[in-house]
């Protein structure tokens, strides 16, 4: 018999604390793949954000640095510089990579770093209870926008991927999804593809995944999925954004 | 020997910096403290080293924290309000147990404050300046020649207790010039770094981080920090003792406040006066065996500092009992640097 479908060597064989219908189980199983098919595992050196996916070193059988809230690019440069020949990945969340950790995440990729950056969108702050995160969408009501985001007075939702964009130092930027298979399936080939820049060397790879959080958002996981390719995407749009290696 | 060289107090600290096996520095622009990265940013490529100028103090702490995870030597140096938003990344990196060196050299404040010689820093140093009850070392240089020689320490007593370790000097050290022997980094015996990230390859996997959530696991943690800090302070302490042997009254003091005393105390000894000098090297661990020695035999201190008294409640836990401790400080700004005469004065007064 052959075996088709089997846990990733990168991922642990555990069970994860995320919650049903959490998107993050499944871009971590994807991360995992990446890494097992480019066989980087063992020289890899992952670089935890502050948010629910803080256990990063629970899941994945790999080296972790667990790096301060937002800080997590500058953590992931410190590694890389003294470490040239490690694969190094940071996998944060919206309010860390979008809120607090707004100057690292610029300069890390304007500096052009030979990192990859994993950022889960999930329009809203996880772990701390689902307040306001400067990607919830306008009218999104969260713990901390109980009238719903007001433009006028929050600002508009940061598109990173787009963004990141502007700046030389990036190499490969995408958003991608995991809501349905088609997208996961794409969301696989992207994640392989930004991780193809740092093996190859070729510079600071971006993956934006649009992400559920049923718990926060007060929804149940098919709704909450629907979400997600509903009026998540209809904002943030799923594509690559930019891809400069010719591979 | 080498040869005496003639140099800065910041590039002591730079040039110690290489000669300590540090090939990678972090920092961002600030005053009086830029000739440090000036001077690695020159030195350090040719070394295959790396020199990044970071978007702030907060981003170099933590690619400080980033290196230093790996196993290198690596060192991050900033003035007072960089060093106010470094604090996050000092507490991680003692919560993770990571060495580094942090350079302060300090600048007056709150606030903006000035760029005059300070030692308003002292608490913030010494008491764990970040959040979650920890500490550092802390060195005090008080001329060019301890730049060099503390900074190479720091590095070393970072390695072996496995924390971040801060020289804490200001404008006039940083600023001077003085004759230099450039040392040779000392045979220290480092352990092995076996908890470093590098790939796990086919080993075990490793993590550095400063989250324990499991039942008793971070108390557990937290006792051990505390009985490495104890082990510090029993074998880590130094200090400098001036004509104290016969001293009547000693005069308390680090840093570049020490130099401007002890320019005091040679001219009360030629009136006739038994005064003599502690100077604290290790802010952290504090030499509150030399203040309890000194002491018991003699009953006056007076303490002088660049701010309006912090070592002082330092030097008050530490004395006998029956010591008397005087206090005398000009907090820091334009100006205000005590001439060796207010001093003489301040001495005359206590003793
Ligand atoms: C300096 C600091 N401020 C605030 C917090 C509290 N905090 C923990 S996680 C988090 C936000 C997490 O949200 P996000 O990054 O979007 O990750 P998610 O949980 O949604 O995956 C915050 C604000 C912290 N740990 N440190
Ligand atoms: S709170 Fe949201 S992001 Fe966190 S594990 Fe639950 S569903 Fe996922
Ligand atoms: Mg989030």
């Amino acid at each position: 018999m052959q075996q088709v479908f089997k846990r990733p060597v990168s991922l642990k064989d555990v069970q994860t604390h995320f919650c049903p219908g959490c998107h993050h189980g499944t871009i971590h199983r994807l991360v995992a793949e990446a890494m097992d098919e480019f066989g980087v595992q063992q020289r890899t050196i992952g670089v935890a954000s502050v948010g629910c996916s803080v256990f990063l070193y629970g899941y994945f059988d790999i080296d972790v640095v667990e790096a301060p809230h937002g800080r997590a690019p500058a953590v992931a440069t410190g590694v890389k510089r003294a470490r040239p020949d490690s694969f190094v990945f940071t996998y944060q969340g919206d309010g860390d990579l979008a809120a607090i950790g707004t100057a690292e995440i610029i300069h890390a990729a304007n500096r052009g770093e030979d990192i990859t950056v994993i950022f889960v969108n999930n329009t809203t702050y996880g772990m701390t209870g689902g307040q306001m995160a400067p990607t919830t969408l306008v009218g999104q009501k969260t713990s901390t926008s109980p009238y719903g985001r007001n433009q006028a007075k929050d600002g508009a939702p940061i598109r990173m991927a787009e963004l990141l964009t502007q700046l030389e130092g990036v190499a490969f930027a995408a958003r991608v999804a995991v809501n349905n298979p088609r997208n996961l399936l794409d969301a696989k080939k992207q994640i392989k593809r930004a991780f193809r820049y740092q093996v190859e060397g070729k510079g600071f790879s971006f993956i934006e995944a649009l992400s559920a959080c049923p718990t926060n958002w007060g929804m149940n996981p098919i709704a909450a999925n629907e979400r997600v390719g509903g009026e998540m995407a209809d904002y943030f749009k799923l594509g690559v954004y930019k891809d400069t290696a010719e591979f | 020997m080498s040869k005496r060289l003639f140099v800065k107090g910041n590039e002591a600290i730079a040039m110690a910096a290489i000669e300590a096996g540090c090939r990678y520095y972090f920092g961002y622009p600030i005053t009086p403290q830029s000739d440090i990265p000036e001077y690695l940013s020159r030195e350090l490529p040719k070394l295959n080293g790396e020199f990044i100028q970071a978007e702030s103090e907060i981003a170099s702490i933590n690619m400080l924290l980033g290196a230093s995870a790996t196993g290198v030597r690596a060192m991050t140096s900033s003035s007072s309000p960089g060093i106010s938003l470094k604090q996050e990344g000092i507490s991680y990196m003692a919560g993770a147990e990571l060495p580094g060196v942090i350079v302060n050299i300090s600048r007056s404040g709150p606030g903006l404050g000035g760029i005059d010689a300070s030692q308003a820093d002292y608490f913030q140093s010494v008491k764990g300046g970040g959040h979650g009850g920890y500490h550092i070392v802390v060195l005090a240089p008080s001329s060019v020649q301890e730049m060099y020689d503390l900074t190479m320490l720091a590095f070393d007593l970072a390695d072996l207790y496995r924390m971040p370790a801060m020289i804490l000097g200001d404008s006039v050290v940083g600023q001077m010039k003085e004759p230099l022997i450039a040392n040779k980094r000392p045979q220290t015996e480092l352990p092995v770094k076996d908890w470093v990230v590098r790939g796990k390859g086919v080993g075990e996997q490793r993590v550095v981080k400063s989250l324990f959530l499991g039942d008793g696991e971070l108390e557990a943690h937290n006792n051990r920090l505390h009985d490495k800090y104890m082990l510090l302070s029993a074998r880590e302490a130094r200090w400098e003792e001036f004509e104290t042997a016969d001293a009547e009254l000693v005069v308390a003091a680090f840093g570049s406040t020490a130099r401007i005393a002890k320019t005091a105390i040679m001219q009360a000894r030629q009136e006739g006066l038994k005064v003599g000098l502690l100077r604290p090297i290790t802010l952290y661990p504090f030499p509150q065996r030399a203040f309890a020695d000194l002491t018991r035999r003699c009953k006056r201190i007076l303490d002088i500092e660049l701010n309006n008294g912090q070592m002082v409640e330092d030097v008050r836990l530490s004395v006998a009992r029956d010591a008397e401790v005087h206090f005398y400080g000009r907090p820091p700004g334009a100006g205000s640097l005590p001439t060796p005469e207010e001093l003489l004065e301040q001495i005359k007064k206590h003793y």
